[in-house]
């Protein structure tokens, strides 16, 4: 199944992610963010990082996720490739990310993403397929 | 995309107007800065709706407005402002964006084309390996937790006193480079420890550091009281923002104000606008970090600075007095600030909110620096990287209209995603070498994303602005070479 496909939006961009069920697509959320940011294949599970996130509800909760996870990168330098989601409610994440530091000279590289934002944000359920669309400041 | 059909009554040539009538909830018209030919590729998004939710915001005074470069952003479009007032009304990081003072900065030198053209090549890599850029990059600079609040306050204050630059770059930095009331404490630490590798780095996207070449002079006396004699003349624009830092800082508050939004009543169309009062604790708090973040973004483009002197000085063998790059000006593009306008025919402090937009004032305004009293404010519009770029300077009439704001760019026309379909980096810079542009990126798919056709065509934005009065062009310049991060 396909996990995510990206958006157009003017001077950004975005990712509809999708899931079989709503951990999934914060999975998949993530792993389309990182996408964007380096070719996720040449990325090795190295490290590991343990995450959560509270939002008060479960639109919020992407933003807070990815959020997360930016910071991670920022402080850290680690590009994530593999999201287990240990513990989903609507406003409460618990999650292991793993992946390893970013590596101009083994890695493609591509654009920053500065922050997953409210912006047509949705988490949607539809006959079993869920959907997340996030829109990212880039 | 859904085309925007709402009512734009013209004002004149260059201004459109949203009346109030069209949604019941705004406060104050719409009002966008335009030509007749650029209402249809406005009207293809959302842009102009979301000039319209801006409206909504409480205290807002005169217009909610948008500049020639307007495109769709979140919450606020891209080249709107907005001015609210501090007694009864609020501030909204929305109004800001992510990127807190993400600006431009200008610098002259004393070197002529056939000079210089030589050894872009050169210089372009001597930047790209002095000025850490792209994705992930980390600063050669190493400050402790004790030093980044240092930045944070003194903001490029900090990086003079560190021997980046000297005081004659102050004086012509908007703010002196340092935003009075910025308050580290305000600024949470997950903010600091995103800024603390990243001082003194260009970013991706964006962001550039880029060698121009003066191509014509309309204002020669003003173009002369910037440094700017003559056609051929080099110049070096630097345009980044708060990195990592900034949109922690944004992050955090939008979250904060969403939460005091509701205690305060406060109901707006759209959450990305979340906002507090600009009196209460919400609302100083967030304009406390958002000054510090814009200090640690003049300290970030004063470090860049000195590092490209250090580029031009080796790949030239000559003194930096010999070679010049002396500051033009720097100025934000994303920020709020408490300022001072007549409305009403009263006094009244406003909470200024230039997302995407320049401030533009005139002569004789006292918060321009001395050199600059006869002439106004230089305002630095950057164009694309295959094109063009101005500089103008600001108007009385842009104080009486636009809150001393013009426009900051050229304005995305077309999506990252869709500009690097099908294109790859090397024919973009195939391209750009054609017309005479070295260009180096530090992302794969960098080039491609900032391709001239992403962007509409910055002379149609600036003209404008100029027919409208709010600013007058002084120079164009094209560029040389750049480098992305």
């Amino acid at each position: 199944m396909k996990r995510f496909d990206v958006v157009e939006h003017t001077a950004d961009t975005g990712v509809i992610a999708y899931g079989a069920d709503m951990r999934e697509a914060f999975a998949n959320a993530a792993y389309g963010m990182f996408s964007l940011m380096a070719d996720l294949k040449q990325v090795r599970e190295e490290t590991s990082r343990y995450i959560e996130a509270e939002a008060g509800d479960r639109e919020s909760l992407v933003v807070s996720w990815l959020n997360e996870l930016l910071y991670l990168f920022d402080v850290e330098g680690n590009i994530f490739r593999r999201f287990d989601i240990l513990e989903l409610t609507n406003t409460r994440l618990k999650a292991d990310a793993y992946g390893e530091k970013a590596d101009a000279s083994r890695h493609e590289l591509r654009g920053g993403v500065k922050a997953a934002t409210y912006h047509m944000l949705k988490v949607a359920e539809d006959r079993g397929r869920w959907r997340i669309r996030v829109i990212f400041d880039v | 995309m859904t085309r925007w059909d709402g009512p734009l009554k013209k004002i004149d040539d260059y201004r459109w107007e949203i009346p109030r009538e069209y949604k019941s909830g705004m406060r104050v018209p719409g009002l966008i800065y335009a030509s007749e030919d650029m209402l249809d590729s406005i009207r293809e998004e959302q842009a102009a709706e979301q000039v319209v939710n801006v409206a909504f915001l409480p205290g807002i005074v005169g217009h909610s407005l948008a500049m020639p470069d307007i495109h769709w952003g979140y919450g606020f479009p891209i080249g709107g402002v907005a001015a609210t007032r501090v007694e009864d009304g609020v501030v909204s990081p929305g109004g800001v964006g992510y990127d807190i003072n993400c600006g431009v900065r200008l610098l002259r030198t004393n070197l002529r084309e056939h000079e210089v053209r030589p050894k872009v090549e050169e210089l372009l890599s001597q930047i790209f390996i002095n000025v850490p850029s792209g994705l992930g990059s980390t600063g050669k600079i190493k400050v402790g937790k004790k030093e980044m609040d240092d930045i944070l306050t003194d903001g490029a204050r900090w990086a003079v006193k560190r021997g980046f630059g000297t005081d004659d770059d102050l004086e012509v930095t908007e703010e002196g480079g340092c935003l009075k009331g910025a308050d580290p404490d305000k600024v949470s630490t997950k903010a600091k420890e995103r800024g603390l590798p990243q001082s003194g780095t260009l970013g991706s996207g964006n962001h550039f550091v880029e060698v121009q070449v003066v191509g014509e002079i309309y204002e020669p006396a003003m173009a002369q009281s910037m440094g700017i004699e003559d056609v051929g003349q080099v110049l070096l624009l630097i345009h980044t923002g708060s990195r990592g830092l900034g949109h922690q800082v944004c992050d955090d508050y939008i979250r904060t104000l969403r939460e005091a939004m509701q205690r305060y009543g406060i109901d707006v169309p759209d959450r990305e606008l979340a906002c507090a009062p600009v009196k209460s604790a919400e609302g100083r708090d967030y304009l406390a970090a958002m000054a510090c973040a814009a200090n640690y973004a003049w300290a970030n483009r004063q470090c860049i600075t000195h590092w490209s002197r250090e580029c031009f000085t080796r790949v030239f063998g000559l003194s930096l007095r010999q070679i010049g790059l002396e500051m033009v000006y720097d100025v934000a593009h994303n920020i709020a600030k408490i300022e001072s306008y007549e409305v009403n025919g009263r006094k009244a402090s406003l909470c200024v909110h230039r997302k995407g937009a320049t401030r533009a004032f005139p002569a004789n305004h006292p918060s321009i620096p001395a050199r600059y009293k006869e002439i106004g404010q230089p305002v630095l519009i950057p164009g694309d990287m295959g094109r063009y770029s101005f500089v103008a300077v600001g108007s009385e009439r842009a104080m009486k209209e636009s809150f001393g704001s013009v426009c900051h760019g050229a304005g995305r026309k077309m999506s990252r995603h869709a500009a690097k379909r099908g294109v790859r980096d090397a024919d973009v810079a195939r391209n750009m070498a054609a017309k005479g542009i070295l260009a180096k990126s530090a992302s794969r798919g960098g080039l491609a994303e900032e391709a001239s056709e992403a962007y509409k065509d910055v002379a149609e934005v600036v003209e404008v602005c100029h027919q409208a009065g709010l600013c007058r062009k002084v120079i164009k310049a094209y560029p040389m070479g750049v480098v992305k991060g």
